[in-house]
């Protein structure tokens, strides 16, 4: 189950889809991060939840909260996935050791991918809501960011 | 066994959004592994809506569209203009008794001409003709470019020059905006989205339960 609201977050490393410095703990301190794990990059889906919560990218700006979408999938294929959904959503790939980080949030899916799951981390570095969607088709509408940002 | 994958000939999108509209939707056959956990599986994927929303649905207002006969279930749907699944249950809430409220949900990224498309709808509204707009609109997804919309402007009879200073109005954008944030606080997270007596129905289910 997805880590719980309360606990700090584990340390991890995620190689970045646009290159650079991999994405480890210490980046999370002195801001607000949303991680939203989703199970793999591309899926034919209409308009999906990357979609719609880069429509509200201004919104979660003015809330001092930076998105990251985060995948098993290798940053090649995230790096194309970004691109068709032609999104601004930075993706961080948990591709090698596989699945890794996923497993010390505790959305690691018996199937190697990441539920479908959103952490909120405060700028001290420690959980301020969690949710995972309890089927993985589910689609956590943005409300539930916003809610546990507001609240 | 056999997906039949490849042979098809090629079909125009209204083609396409016709029989979208008649064959009913199915799920994954028995047997072929769904390698897609995602919206519009085929999955339902509809949910208490305690669940995962932050607000109650805004109540018809004044700025809200509404057709179909008087006394007739009401129906509240959050649709894009280019989506083809919202085409598709456009087509099917026609050919039902029901009373229609359509309220904006344009994603850019995944329809470039989505909120030009919704802007265009309200300024049709502005000159009386929201619907006569939205039928248009949904009759031919491939043409949404400015030149196609002063040409349904204009087919419509609308002072075309207002339509296009209103669809590029602030006040237009803000309309379009407020409903989409409407839809976002009551939990919608994908189109089409339709709320029938407080249930949401989303993606694909959206579509194939008109059937």
């Amino acid at each position: 189950m997805v880590i719980a609201a309360g606990e700090p977050a584990p340390d991890f490393s995620l190689a970045r889809a646009a290159g650079g410095e991999p994405f480890t703990r210490t980046d999370l301190m002195g801001r607000t991060t949303v991680l939203v794990f989703y199970p793999f990059a591309f899926s034919p889906v209409c308009t999906d939840q990357l979609s719609v919560y880069n429509e509200l990218l201004d919104e979660f700006r003015e809330r001092g909260a930076t998105l990251y979408g985060v995948s098993c999938d290798a940053i090649w294929s995230q790096r194309a996935f970004k691109e068709q959904l032609g999104i601004d959503i930075e993706q961080l790939s948990d591709f090698e050791p596989k699945g890794e980080t996923c497993r010390a949030f505790g959305v690691l899916h018996e199937r190697g991918m990441p539920e479908r799951a959103l952490v909120v981390i405060g700028p001290d570095g420690v959980v301020k809501w969690s949710y995972q969607a309890p089927q993985l088709a589910e689609l956590p509408g943005a409300n539930l960011i916003f809610d546990a940002l507001d609240g | 066994m056999s997906r039949g994958a490849g042979s098809a000939p090629a079909e125009s999108a209204s083609d396409f959004v016709t029989k979208l509209a008649t064959v009913p939707i199915a799920r994954a056959p028995p047997g072929i592994h769904d390698p897609w956990p995602c919206d519009h599986a085929g999955r339902t994927i509809n949910h208490p809506v305690s669940d995962l929303t932050s607000a109650p649905l805004p109540p018809v207002g004044p700025d809200d569209h509404v057709r179909g006969p008087d006394g007739a279930p009401l129906v509240i749907v959050y649709g894009d203009y280019e989506c083809p699944f919202c085409a598709a249950a456009e087509v099917r809430l026609h050919a039902r008794e029901v009373r229609v409220v359509f309220r904006h949900f344009p994603i850019r990224s995944s329809h470039p001409r989505a909120p030009a498309a919704a802007h265009a709808a309200e300024a049709a509204a502005d000159q009386g003709a929201f619907w006569e707009m939205h039928d248009l609109l949904f009759a031919d997804q491939g043409r949404l470019e400015d030149p196609h919309l002063w040409d349904r402007a204009q087919r419509l009879g609308l002072d075309v020059e207002r339509f296009d200073a209103d669809r590029r109005s602030d006040r237009i954008a803000k309309r379009v905006k407020a409903q989409f944030h409407g839809g976002v606080r009551a939990g919608v997270a994908t189109t089409p989205t339709i709320f029938v007596n407080d249930e949401r129905y989303s993606g694909r289910t959206a579509v194939s339960m008109w059937t």
